[in-house]
């Protein structure tokens, strides 16, 4: 293309020269109208669609293809919210899940501790059992015997043994034969004794009761024995922490 | 001077009625703005060139339009309307940007 500076001189009008002149001078003519009139569709187009773009928030113009797009694109969205709503939903399961075995560990450990509390002689036990009442008739109660029958009745299930209301026995009990009583736990008891003992009262009265069994025994060494059933009997001695 | 009456009388027309592009025709309109663009600027050169003839501005306009649109009608008969109207976007871009370039010599003379 040529210069412009070069034309400039010698091209009479110039072009700066011929827009001045259209601008200032109002010409008319079949060609100004056909130009205004494309002018006019030009600018009423241009601001139409400028207006549309404005405020066409909604998917109505879009074509096909940008619809499929879009669709695929929140089809996207929303696999991964899902996968991310099942990942955060397992996690919550075993996090779930472990709370509760830890709970149910607790809870063994709970039970084992009031078992244990209670073979221990750490708390006052209440319960069906049976009672034991020793009576000296002709002669002294000697601690053989004594420990037979505190033997039989832990064969028999004796969850908590108590003597006299005083002494509750223990697996670490003792028994020594005293000048008139005995020494259970290096306590003085003098007779008549008093044996109570909770677990199942049939077991325990079978356990006191048979044929040449602690009964037949005491009753040998010159005692008397009266064995009775209980619903409800009351340990509340407990046995001293070392 | 009637010329750029017109094109205003149009801009306000267009604020005024604030039309609702028809659906069907939504996708082609900013194609042939700019496809007019172009010829209002190949126009405005040949203008300040002295070799400015209103029938070939009409022919070259309505042309322009039609050919724009037409092109991207049929890219969305294809299926590659989006590619199509992109790459006619460019072109008429291109042609736009030297037509100014032209014009601005004539101005300015640089």
């Amino acid at each position: 293309m040529p210069d412009p500076h070069h034309l400039a001189p010698e091209s009479a009008p110039s072009g700066r020269r011929r827009l001045l002149d259209a601008l200032t001078h109002a010409r008319r003519g079949r060609g100004q109208v056909i130009v205004a009139v494309l002018l006019a569709a030009v600018g009423f187009g241009a601001v139409t669609q400028v207006n549309s773009n404005d405020h066409d928030a909604t998917y109505a113009g879009y074509r096909e293809q940008d619809l499929i797009d879009v669709l695929s694109g929140l089809a996207g969205t929303t696999q991964r919210a899902q996968d991310e709503l099942s990942r955060l939903q397992a996690t919550r399961n075993r996090l779930t899940s472990v709370t509760q075995q830890r709970q149910a560990a607790l809870d063994q450990a709970q039970s084992q501790v009031d078992v244990l509390a209670i073979l221990a002689g750490q708390v006052p036990v209440t319960g069906p059992g049976i009672r034991v009442t020793i009576t000296e008739s002709t002669d002294q109660v000697d601690v053989d015997t004594f420990l037979d029958l505190i033997e039989e009745l832990r064969s028999a299930g004796a969850e908590a043994i108590q003597v006299n209301g005083k002494v509750r026995l223990v697996a670490s009990s003792s028994f020594e034969q005293g000048p008139d009583g005995l020494f259970v736990d290096h306590q003085l008891l003098s007779p008549p004794y008093t044996v109570d003992a909770i677990g199942s009262p049939d077991a325990l009265y079978g356990a006191v009761e048979f044929a040449r069994g602690p009964a037949d025994e005491f009753a040998d060494k010159g005692a008397d024995v009266d064995v009775a059933k209980r619903d409800k009997l009351n340990l509340t001695a407990v046995h001293p922490t070392q | 001077m009637i010329a750029a009456l017109g094109l205003v009388v149009g801009i306000v027309l267009g604020l005024i009625f604030r039309p609702d592009v028809p659906t069907g025709l939504e996708p082609y309109l900013p194609i042939a703005v700019v496809a007019a663009l172009d010829a209002v600027f190949g126009a405005l050169r040949a203008f300040l060139d002295g070799i400015f003839d209103d029938k070939v501005f009409v022919v070259s306009f309505v042309s322009n339009v039609v050919i724009a649109a037409g092109i991207v009608w049929m890219g969305d008969k294809l299926g590659v309307g989006g590619q199509l109207s992109t790459g006619v976007i460019v072109v008429l871009g291109i042609r736009i940007f030297s037509n100014v370039a032209a014009i601005r010599r004539h101005i300015f003379h640089a």
